[in-house]
């Protein structure tokens, strides 16, 4: 409860500060944040959209969580979104399968990408104590340049030398009936995904020997220890499934939202996850409303760009300064104290006075 | 070979600069005990702020060279204004200085094109002229050494190795230097010892904010050009660097000539036949993987600062 009140107080300062954001360029707030709004949700393909853009959020939001619970901060979900792109774009490209086959194995492959380039991490972390968020940054930026390589060198486009093929429709994961459905929105299988992977998640968090030594290893690594668990089994495990979550991220966003791979980009839904989960309090409900939000101020930014000179980084902005509130809860919970606080003194001044 | 030295040397010097100037801010806040994985952003903002500025004075003052001079300076101090949100959650709010980091990084990214497209409309502010290098007199005439460290060199090398050899002194032979590195080693005794622990924490997080800005600037005004709203990473390399420098000044000074050399010969790999036949990947990534190598080859020795990334507790003993 107390975790959901913060978390609202973070977005609302965020969006004050937007709002302070559009009247410093002499723009009206009020009306940049109706066609934000309206942009994100004024009709059934606009929702679509939304959600699609909310997915790899869902993705990577998970991730940061789950590594979070177990005391590691997985900064690199941006590499491994990379890695689990790139896979399936590759075996999307290369393979010959009917599409049920071809998309399963499209997942998989992007679910382990992801997985093995967090597992360097993991590995370093449980074996030499290498402070994971170090070690994943650079893993990014090793993800960042192999893929700027191994895109032109292997799945060079026709026309641009920044872009791989397109990969053609039956092996995306577009759905011809949910484009339908919303109108001729972008929104894909990807959706789907993601709400199979919170439940699963909440599951493995919330119902397993598992996850419950995982959460063990977070709160007190040597206790765990004490108690018998395998600390550094549980550490590498915890980055794996991590991972994987991040590379889903990557099918998600590289061959669900978008049929191609750009070079030169690290995707920013990587560092996004790490607000999704703080605002979600870890906790996989919470990830996919966060993620939610997070859709919609994306997705609204560009109808609101083209209706006024508010620029689209307006969203990527809020988030940032939402992060920076959510890190320095402290200071909300100490507000909250001293309100109520003051609120039980109350009672006992006037007694004083009287 | 030796041309081929000769060619890269100047750039790898060039690029190396802003590297080792923002690694070094990096050791002052890491040595008083916060982590400051913003210095990416740190970067960005003071390339932005130097941006802005030289792209309007240039209009205003003919004098060029103290219109780039004045941006170099302006980048510093909005970095360091810029470091002191990082400052606030990690000493005054005990926040964890990695989220804040981030949020830096990440607020300084989405800020700075915000207010570039505002103001440009294509969110890339561009810079008519910047710094250009020049030989120095007498020194560069020397055989090999000349050719090597003093032919095409910019005025900003060798102010930012002065500030080298200035942090070196102060953070190991001043009374400053010890507070600070004290700070960073067992806050509370250093507290029990009379020393105002937050403030050192704090200037040590304003030097960073100050270096990386400046380091940010740097980058523009010498080989950049155009401010797109990033610096590619190179904050995180300045952070590799001041890992894989031990946190010590002059290993980070090899550590990110190593860094800069790395880059520069990936970046001129093609042009140059001996060294086309290894893939230009190889190359890249190498510098991020011998960073990987070294952290588990420090792993048993670190010099890491023992209480760098905790919050300060008083009470903790």
């Amino acid at each position: 409860m107390r975790n959901t009140i913060v978390s609202i107080i973070a977005i609302l300062l965020g969006l004050i500060a937007g709002g302070l954001l559009m009247l410093a360029i002499g723009s009206n707030p009020i009306e940049g944040y109706n066609y934000l709004l309206q942009g994100a949700l004024i009709n059934i393909e606009r929702i679509g959209n939304t959600l699609a853009t909310a997915t790899p959020l869902i993705f990577t939001g998970l991730a940061v969580a789950f590594a979070f619970r177990t005391g590691l901060f997985n900064i690199g979900a941006a590499g491994q979104m990379l890695a689990g792109g790139l896979a399936a774009t590759a075996i999307a490209l290369t393979f010959e399968f009917s599409r049920p086959v071809m998309l399963i194995l499209m997942i998989l492959g992007g679910l382990l990408a992801g997985a093995l380039f967090a597992l360097i991490p993991g590995i370093l972390k449980a074996r030499f104590n290498v402070h994971e968020v170090v070690s994943t940054i650079m893993m990014n930026w090793i993800a960042y340049w192999s893929v700027y390589y191994i895109v032109p060198g292997y799945f060079k486009g026709p026309s641009l030398e920044t872009e791989s093929q397109k990969l053609p429709d039956e092996y995306t994961l577009r759905a011809p009936f949910l484009s339908d459905m919303f109108d001729g929105s972008y929104i894909n299988y990807g959706i789907f995904l993601g709400i199979i992977a919170v439940i699963i998640i909440a599951f493995i968090i919330d119902k397993t020997t598992l996850g419950f030594e995982l959460k063990a290893v977070g709160f007190n690594r040597h206790a765990a220890e004490y108690a018998g668990m395998r600390v550094n089994r549980n550490i590498i495990l915890s980055m794996l499934i991590s991972g994987a979550l991040a590379g889903l991220g990557g099918v998600a966003l590289y061959t669900g939202n978008a049929s191609s791979m750009q070079i030169g980009l690290l995707p920013s839904q990587g560092y996004d996850g790490i607000a999704v989960a703080l605002l979600g309090a870890n906790n996989p409900i919470g990830v996919f409303f966060a993620a939610i939000l997070f859709g919609i101020l994306y997705s609204g930014t560009g109808f609101m760009n083209a209706m006024t000179e508010i620029p689209p980084e307006l969203a990527n902005t809020i988030i940032a300064i939402i992060i920076y509130f959510a890190a320095t809860s402290v200071l909300i919970h100490r507000i909250i104290d001293k309100v109520k606080r003051s609120k039980a003194n109350r009672p006992e001044h006037k007694k004083g006075e009287a | 070979m030796w041309t081929i030295v000769e060619q890269i040397f100047p750039y790898a010097i060039l690029f190396t600069i802003p590297l080792l100037i923002t690694a070094l801010g990096g050791l002052f806040s890491e040595r008083s005990g916060i982590v400051n994985i913003g210095l990416e952003g740190l970067m960005v903002m003071g390339a932005f702020a130097a941006a802005i500025t030289v792209h309007y004075l240039q209009d205003m003052i003919s004098n060029n060279s103290l219109v780039l001079w004045i941006g170099l300076l302006v980048g510093m101090v909005v970095g360091l204004l810029f470091s002191l949100l990082h400052a606030f959650a990690s000493i005054n709010l005990s926040a964890d200085q990695v989220i804040s980091g981030t949020a830096i990084n990440m607020i300084a990214a989405a800020l700075t094109v915000f207010l570039a497209r505002n103001i440009t409309g294509s969110g890339n502010i561009r810079i008519r002229t910047g710094f250009a290098p020049f030989d120095v007199p007498i020194l560069s005439e020397i055989p090999i050494i000349g050719d090597l460290f003093f032919t095409k060199t910019y005025a900003t090398t060798w102010v930012i190795l002065l500030v080298l050899l200035v942090s070196t002194f102060i953070l190991y032979k001043t009374k400053f230097g010890l507070r600070l590195r004290s700070c960073g080693e067992f806050p509370q005794a250093a507290e029990a010892a009379g020393i105002n622990v937050r403030r050192i924490r704090y200037s040590g997080v304003m030097i960073s904010g100050a270096f990386a800005g400046l380091g940010g600037a740097i980058i523009l005004l010498t080989y950049a050009g155009e401010f797109t709203g990033t610096v590619s990473g190179l904050g995180f390399l300045a952070l590799a660097a001041l890992i894989f420098g031990q946190w010590r000044p002059f290993g980070i000074l090899g550590a990110t000539l190593f860094f800069g050399f790395a880059s520069t010969i990936a970046n001129v790999s093609q042009v140059i036949p001996e060294l086309a036949v290894i893939p230009p990947i190889l190359l890249k990534i190498f510098p991020y993987v011998v960073t990987l190598i070294a952290l588990v080859i420090f792993s048993k020795s670190s010099q890491a600062p023992k209480a760098a990334g905790e919050p300060f507790d008083s009470s903790k003993r």
